[in-house]
């Protein structure tokens, strides 16, 4: 296990209706950690993911991050939110400002960075992630992989402690996939702390330090991805594997 | 055409009052409309009661029977203000009833995910409202709240039941001057073609430098 944790969920229950969408969930992600979460469509890793910056709210259980627990709506939480960033499957840049002004918003209105000191931040993230050239266009103009880079340089600016990905590469054709697994093995290799919910086992395997394998509502394994692919435990997981992995 | 030349300064008084009205009642109401769009999107579930209330009650209300309340109704709670002021406070609270309405359709249009990436940027409730949901929204509620206020300029007519100074009123007294009341009526039509040909206007050149399509 982690020496030193970051992300500690504990015992965490939620239901959306009827359905037990997330079943005493236990997490631990340490700092500087890569974390992936796969599992089959609607096993809750997406849920679990957007619980870690309360975006989706839990019904029991605890949330620990940093040795804090997450706190109730307010400013808190809002602290909270601005220390992990979140990369959305569908970018979800903001669609009425440029590339930069998306990048810098945050900056100037969370960070309170003065408008020059935020642009010259967002442009040096945006070199990073190999965008520097298109800072003045709109999202609209931007192909799906230069979005969702630039949903990573807006997520790096507020120097978060950590990163959660939702499906990263869900909504880009195969082509763009790459540029963007890139940026996220770069970071991994960083050192930045990542939850990253993705099918792409390629990534996993490279880039994780552990696999957590989900399956309605529970974790089911959570092990290093090595240990995973070659040999999962769980007839759930094999099944899983032999379906994916087939083609 | 005598009836306007004669009694231009009458005609010209109306006017007045209408655009008066007109202009301080849609101030009020859009700044109420907001404001209770907001209320309405809160996080807090007693904001979100007291926006619905507001709306239900006074899109309800038949705007005479609004004008009644605040005209005979706040004097006997002590209140007693100009008859232009009450009809300003009628008109505006009744007419932000609709802008909220709109505006929180146009907050309906604006997906989810906008919201959900500023708050994880750690901006608060009224950060997100104000700097991403709020300018992507007024793109789309614009044509609406053009139709609004125009709807607006001619319910301020209601005003002069309560004799308050504005156009439609004017017809009493060129009438008893003997005018014709055909040529009457003309001329005020013509007023207010002006003030709601002008809101058109208006909305139009914002629609074009502001709605963008996505």
């Amino acid at each position: 296990m982690a020496v030193d944790p970051l992300i500690e969920l504990r015992d965490v229950n939620k239901h959306y209706g009827t359905l037990h969408v997330l079943q005493d969930i236990n997490l631990t992600v340490g700092r500087g950690e890569v974390v992936v979460i796969i599992g089959p469509s609607g096993s809750g890793k997406s849920t679990l993911c957007r619980t870690i910056n309360r975006l989706e709210t839990v019904e029991s259980g605890t949330i620990l991050l940093d040795g804090k627990p997450l706190p109730d709506e307010g400013k808190d939480l809002a602290g909270l939110r601005a220390e992990v960033g979140m990369v959305f499957q569908s970018f979800n840049l903001f669609a009425h400002k440029t590339v930069l002004a998306n990048v810098s918003l945050a900056q100037i209105k969370v960070r309170k960075r003065k408008k020059e000191e935020a642009d010259k931040r967002s442009r040096q993230l945006l070199e990073r992630v190999g965008l520097a050239d298109q800072a003045d266009k709109y999202p609209a103009q931007l192909s799906g992989g230069q979005q969702q880079r630039v949903a990573i340089a807006r997520a790096l600016a507020m120097s978060p402690k950590a990163l959660l990905f939702d499906e990263p590469t869900s909504a880009l054709d195969p082509e763009m996939i790459n540029e963007v697994l890139e940026v996220m093995q770069q970071l991994a290799q960083e050192g930045m702390t990542m939850v990253v919910v993705t099918h792409e086992m390629g990534f996993a395997r490279s880039a994780a330090n552990r696999v957590v394998f989900m399956a309605d509502g529970k974790i089911v394994e959570d092990r290093t991805p090595e240990a995973f692919f070659t040999a999962p435990e769980s007839e759930r997981a094999k099944d899983f594997l032999s379906k994916i992995l087939k083609h | 055409m005598k009836v306007l030349t004669d009694n231009f300064a009458l005609y010209g008084e109306g006017f007045l009052g209408t655009v008066q009205l007109t202009v301080y009642a849609s101030l009020l109401a859009l700044v109420l409309g907001f404001l209770m769009a907001s209320f309405r999107v809160a996080p807090v579930g007693s904001f979100r009661v007291f926006g619905t209330v507001w709306v239900t009650v006074l899109r309800n209300t038949p705007l005479t029977l609004l004008f009644f309340a605040v005209l005979l109704g706040l004097p006997r709670f002590g209140l007693v203000l100009p008859f232009q002021v009450f009809a300003v406070l009628a008109l505006g609270c009744y007419t932000s009833a609709f802008i909220c309405e709109v505006l929180r359709s146009g907050i309906n249009t604006v997906p989810t995910g906008q919201g959900e990436a500023a708050r994880s940027l750690g901006m608060s409730f009224g950060q997100t409202l104000g700097s991403v949901v709020l300018p992507q929204a007024f793109r789309s509620v614009i044509p609406p709240i053009g139709s609004t206020l125009i709807a607006l300029a001619k319910n301020s007519a209601i005003a002069g039941a309560f004799s308050v100074t504005e156009l439609l009123g004017t017809y009493k007294t060129l009438n008893e001057l003997g005018y014709s009341i055909v040529w009457t009526f003309v001329w005020i039509a013509v007023g207010y073609l002006i003030i709601t040909l002008s809101i058109s206007l208006l909305f139009h050149v914002l629609e074009k430098r502001y709605g963008v399509a996505r």
